[in-house]
């Protein structure tokens, strides 16, 4: 025997299950009422700094499938690459945003301001990008990976250069379809499948 | 109590702590789960940093569910419950002025939701949703109705348990997590497909909230008691000293 860690186990987790909207964005989900707003419904505000920009997409499953089930949050700097809640941070960045699939489409659209490069703490710069975490029935551990952006220079980004199947750093990749607006599809398993991080 | 700037790097998931991703047992998981393995790396401040929020978002009765809904005027139908606990993280720390969010299905194993269409019936006073935030101490505590079992389609027979889903921020993006607790001497559990892909039983007793009798109010309500551990930061030589210095 020997003496104990103290060291206490995370809380497994557990799939967010086909409802989690009525937990996470109650009003999407047709609870009006409950709370003013949903939380996370914009994560930008007035006067914010930065170009604005749109990202669309679909979540598809292993069978090619565009669910319509999912939700997703997404975490990100403001323009100049600061968090929010650090020094200096644009005050119209809340950075946090919520997002569901179309229960029709399966569609996806996040509205955003373009962040910024981030310092490591090593002094390397990382590329602009956004940390995306998705869930949904079927999901036992909520799935993150990030979106970087294909106008962006992303070579020396220190977190796409650890892909050592090069063609696989382009799901990380969201692709310019016109002025401001981005495509980012995000595949579960398979041909195609995503980058996910444990990170 | 860590601060906003607080920005250590994260310990790294014990991912044996979590479920498989892919269980044939839980169907919907098999075209769900990537195949590939997961990328690991040292947590940046993409994720050491996180979306924070103050007492200004929750409303009076966010945290009741047996009153939110009609906005008090008439409770919820069911068997009153008080859930509280603590969050910490794996060191031990509480974590303080957190959000936690929780939803749940009525006393009948009914959601309030397009896509539930079980006919037990709906309570026109119990929406299911609900929020709060945890004090200095990581204590929180919600009150509500104990909700119904209910079957799924998944194999032939498949019944979830009594359960209410928790959503937990942190304080760091890389420490969300979403989870069920179920509830002291519920047959189901051990029989869920969805519990199941837990697979250390130690593991899955960590989601099973005991009942709280000192915590019940006589009359009135029984207590439950569910503590939830997040992810921790890496506390390094130096690194490790007291707050403030």
């Amino acid at each position: 025997m020997t003496q104990s860690l103290e060291i206490l186990r995370e809380t497994p987790s557990q799939t967010a299950g086909p409802y989690v909207h009525i937990g996470c964005i109650p009003r999407f989900a047709g609870l009006a009422g409950l709370y003013p707003e949903d939380l996370g419904h914009s994560p930008i505000s007035e006067g914010v700094r930065g170009e604005i920009i749109t990202i669309s997409g679909s979540v598809y499953d292993g069978t090619g499938w565009a669910m319509r089930d999912a939700m997703l949050e997404s975490w990100q700097a403001d323009a100049a690459g600061t968090f929010p809640g650090s020094p200096g941070a644009d005050p119209a960045v809340s950075g946090f945003c919520r997002f569901a699939a179309d229960g029709e489409s399966g569609e996806f659209t996040l509205r955003t301001v373009k962040p910024g490069s981030v310092a490591m703490r090593d002094g390397r710069r990382q590329a602009p990008h956004i940390a995306l975490w998705i869930v949904a029935r079927g999901i036992n551990l909520g799935l993150a990976t990030r979106v970087y952006f294909s106008d962006e220079d992303n070579r020396a980004d220190p977190v796409l250069s650890r892909i050592e199947q090069r063609p696989r750093v382009e799901t990380m990749i969201a692709q310019a379809t016109g002025p401001a607006a981005y495509r980012f599809d995000i595949r579960l398993q398979g041909p195609g499948e995503t980058v996910f991080l444990d990170i | 109590m860590d601060d906003p700037y607080d920005t250590a790097p994260l310990i790294p998931r014990d991912r044996t702590a979590h479920p498989v991703a892919l269980d044939v047992d839980y169907k919907t998981s098999v075209t769900r789960s990537p195949s590939l393995p997961l990328l690991s790396l040292e947590s940046t401040l993409t994720e050491e940093s996180g979306p924070r929020f103050g007492h200004d978002l929750i409303g009076a009765l966010d945290n009741n569910l047996i009153l939110n809904w009609s906005q008090g005027a008439a409770p919820a139908i069911g068997e009153r419950i008080r859930v509280h606990g603590r969050v910490l993280d794996e060191i031990g720390r509480p974590v303080p002025e957190t959000l936690i969010e929780i939803w749940q299905a009525n006393a009948g194993g009914r959601y309030r939701h397009v896509k539930d269409t079980y006919f037990a019936p709906l309570d026109p006073n119990f929406g299911g949703c609900g929020r709060t935030l945890t004090d200095a101490e990581g204590r929180y505590e919600f009150l509500t109705i104990r909700p119904g079992a209910y079957p799924w389609p998944n194999r032939g027979n498949d019944w979830r348990p009594m359960h209410i889903h928790f959503s937990v921020f942190g304080h760091a993006f890389g420490q969300r997590l979403i989870t069920q607790m179920y509830f002291e001497g519920d047959p189901l559990i051990a029989r869920c497909p969805i519990v199941t892909t837990i697979k250390e039983k130690s593991q899955i007793d960590r989601l099973v909230a005991p009942l709280d009798l000192a915590a019940s109010k006589p009359l009135d309500y029984l207590a439950y008691k569910f503590d939830i551990v997040l992810r921790g930061r890496r506390q390094s030589y130096f690194e490790n000293r007291p707050e403030g210095m």
